[in-house]
């Protein structure tokens, strides 16, 4: 069972790791604002997640850590 | 088990860049190739002028503070100082392709045995986004209000192509990171540029083409889209020169 790991307050919110994400696992968070004003990245379908790590080699903040 | 994680050479504190900012991606990716070979001891990287000015609060390696654009000056005597350092140069379009342009262009005529990352993304962010001399005919910018227009300010440098003409440089490459695929390709040429230097093979460049959508006026996503449908066919990717591919090697 794969699993995420977010570094929530380093998010900047530019949802680059939801697009790339083909099993439509991430979503930016609607209510939550993170230590930089920003709406972090939350998983909305974890139990969808393969592992791929597609998310975390598209983070241009390195906040995704990827465990299978 | 880990898939995926930040690496070592990477500090642990945020990156001041822009959101979706694509320097994150290969602030990483240089990163990985240095913790891949294990040379994070002996590594000494040379930071430019530009959005990636603070490039030395985020790599764990040794770093220092070149004046605009001459990062491959500095990097030339640090390596002759101490060839048996790893050096690096991270610089931008507004560092290297323009004030820094003749030290570029020296440091490759000479086969310096060193690796620079060049991140292109056609306009001067720090500042504002004003033209670069890597913007793209027609690009509106701060200080190009109607588009570019070619019969005033010239056409864009192309980096690439001009350096790969030089007999001494080595290695002449040119990778996006708009896409996994592509990021793929820009890790393998890195660790590449990288693989030259520990081997002795010399000059080394590899250029990134990069997203800025805060002053090209686009969202992240836009931006990645106008990577590949105005930078890329412009600045094709591929390998420019590649001289030990073809058995060729300098005495």
């Amino acid at each position: 069972m794969p699993k995420l790991t977010f570094k929530t307050d380093f998010c900047k919110g530019c949802g680059l790791c939801v697009d790339v994400c083909p099993k439509k696992v991430l979503a930016l968070s609607a209510e939550k604002i993170n230590k930089k004003g920003h709406h972090p990245v939350e998983a909305v379908n974890p139990d969808d997640c393969i592992g791929c790590a597609f998310c975390a080699t598209m983070c241009p903040d390195c906040i995704i850590k990827v465990e299978r | 088990m880990v898939v995926f994680e930040k690496p070592k050479a990477l500090c642990d504190v945020p990156l001041h860049y822009c959101p979706g900012c694509t320097h994150g991606i290969v602030h990483r990716l240089v990163a990985e190739a240095i913790d891949e070979f294990g040379i994070e001891g002996k590594t000494i990287g040379i930071a430019p002028v530009g959005c990636s000015v603070m490039a030395y609060d985020y790599f764990n390696c040794d770093m220092i503070e070149a004046a605009h654009g001459r990062a491959p000056a500095v990097a030339t005597g640090v390596k002759r100082a101490d060839p048996s350092k790893i050096v690096f140069t991270y610089q931008g379009d507004g560092d290297l392709a323009s004030i820094g342009m003749a030290e570029t262009v020296h440091a490759a005529a000479r086969n310096e045995n060193i690796t620079i990352i060049f991140i292109n993304n056609a306009i001067y962010g720090m500042t504002g986004g004003q033209m670069a001399p890597t913007s793209l005919p027609g690009q509106v910018t701060q200080t190009s209000p109607y588009g570019r227009d070619v019969k005033l300010c010239g056409f864009p440098v192309k980096v690439c192509e001009m350096l790969s003409e030089l007999d001494g440089a080595e290695y002449i490459e040119r990778v996006a990171v708009n896409n996994i695929k592509n990021i793929n390709a820009a890790k393998k040429a890195i660790k590449k540029a990288f693989q030259n230097q520990i081997e002795g093979k010399g000059f080394s460049l590899v250029e990134v083409i990069s997203s800025c959508p805060t002053n090209w006026g686009l969202t992240p996503q836009n931006a990645l889209k106008w990577i590949d449908e105005k930078m890329i066919p412009y600045y094709p990717l591929g390998v420019y020169k590649d001289r030990s591919a073809k058995g060729e090697r300098i005495v």
